[in-house]
């Protein structure tokens, strides 16, 4: 018999935290896609490491997101027992990993903003866990930050090629950006709460280090974007189903599976 | 003090004194002791409770420690003993013991330096011209290093070169 889905409960903390911890999840999938395929060794090496510490954040909050919520779900049932439309991550994290430029460019972008929302959590959250794993993450993310930004300003101001692509990189990935500082009910009522920021206070800050980035690497910013993705809503895109299936088979046909 | 108070007193010290023993399993020059993530040790009804801090959010070595913390207890004849984690404060390098730092670079690992609050800026080049400074070589003591990749063999180490010795090294980075 196949594992069933799990139901959530779901209240604006429960959906506050999993909104943190499945961009951590799903960011992780992606960038573990590199394991093995990474242009230089060391970067196979930085890679793999981004993605062990992005799953240990999104362990540490899964898990304090399934005793909030109450109905007994662990980490792992959390990662692995919801459908589509119960993940929360933001839309930037589920897009197909790309090339080395696109992955690189939106490996800033999440780690800089998750370095402004760790950041701010962990000196404003009232509550006390969650202090403590955003304490640990930001000097884990801040370092994504300076190795992924260094890549964006190397290509950036490297070769023709190089900069082509980077510049293709910003085409596709800046209108995913909107998504990050959009505010909501959800949002409002956790951050009322006391459970952190809201997202839109980081809006200031994060396009301030991104434009320190980009001026580094000679590309110019774009106009913000109008589009607004809505991963954090549970209203994915097309790539979320396929990423699922791959996170998810195993769990599903051999259910309660553990090693 | 009663005599049961003192028994307690030298079953944590007892404890203490095996838990120096238990070596990092990545990096087995060290005891969780040095490495500074045995946090507290403290006798209770139930038994010993060992109070750890992990290193990195995604630290594999995590449930090994905890394991092998519990097996030496175990084996010393102090137990039931059981692990609780402690997240705040965050590790640090800066708990690294003096003796730790040693047996780093006495190991080929060139101790991390005092973590640097300022260094949280967005952008960080490492590249040759930079005048970042880098950890001194754990073989021969030279100052001439240049960093030749951010990440390395675990969570918690970068890999490094001696432009005198030609010898690579990793680095512990500090956090």
């Amino acid at each position: 018999m196949p594992a069933e889905s799990i139901q959530l409960a779901l209240t604006p903390a429960t959906q506050y935290l999993l909104r943190i911890g499945d961009s951590c999840l799903i960011l992780a999938q992606r960038v573990s896609e590199w394991c093995g395929h990474a242009p230089i060794l060391e970067e196979d090496i930085a890679m793999s490491n981004i993605a062990l510490d992005l799953i240990g954040q999104a362990r540490a909050v899964l898990t304090l997101a399934g005793q909030v919520e109450g109905g007994g779900h662990d980490e792992d049932q959390l990662a692995f027992l919801r459908n589509e439309r119960d993940y929360f991550n933001v839309t930037l994290a589920e897009l197909p990993r790309g090339d080395f430029a696109f992955s690189v460019l939106r490996n800033t972008m999440i780690a800089t903003w998750l370095k402004l929302l760790w950041e701010r959590v962990s000196v404003e959250s009232s509550h006390e866990e969650l202090r403590a794993i955003a304490a640990k993450a930001v000097k884990e993310v801040r370092y994504h930050q300076q190795h992924s930004a260094d890549w964006v300003v190397r290509l950036g101001d490297g070769t023709d090629e190089s900069r082509t692509r980077m510049e293709r990189a910003i085409k596709q990935l800046w209108r995913y950006a909107p998504e990050l500082f959009d505010t909501d009910a959800a949002d409002e009522a956790a951050a009322d709460a006391g459970w952190g920021p809201r997202w839109s206070a980081l809006q200031d800050d994060w396009y301030a280090q991104m434009r320190e980035v980009l001026a580094e690497a000679r590309l110019a910013e774009p106009a913000p974007s109008q589009f607004l993705s809505e991963g954090k809503r549970g209203r994915h895109s097309e790539h979320m189903g396929f990423i699922l299936a791959d996170m998810q088979y195993l769990q599903r046909a051999f259910p309660a599976g553990a090693w | 003090m009663h005599a049961a108070d003192l028994a307690q007193e030298a079953r944590v010290s007892a404890a203490w004194k095996v838990l120096h023993t238990v070596l990092d399993p990545e990096v087995p020059a060290v005891s969780v002791c040095d490495l500074g993530i045995v946090r507290d040790v403290v006798a209770g009804e139930a038994g010993l409770e060992i109070v750890l801090t992990p290193t990195y959010s995604g630290c594999p070595a995590t449930e090994v420690i905890e394991s092998d913390v519990l097996a030496a207890i175990d084996a010393a004849g102090l137990g039931p003993a059981r692990v609780s984690l402690r997240r705040a404060p965050a590790w640090t390098t800066d708990w690294i013991s003096a003796e730790g730092r040693r047996k780093l670079a006495q190991y080929g690992i060139a101790p991390p330096g005092m973590v640097d609050k300022d260094a949280a800026v967005p952008i960080r080049f490492f590249g040759r011209s930079m005048n970042i400074a880098t950890p001194a070589c754990p073989r021969c003591g030279s100052a001439q290093t240049e960093r030749l990749s951010a990440f390395g063999a675990t969570a918690c180490k970068a890999l490094y070169r001696c432009l005198a010795c030609r010898e690579p090294f990793e680095h512990f980075k500090p956090i």
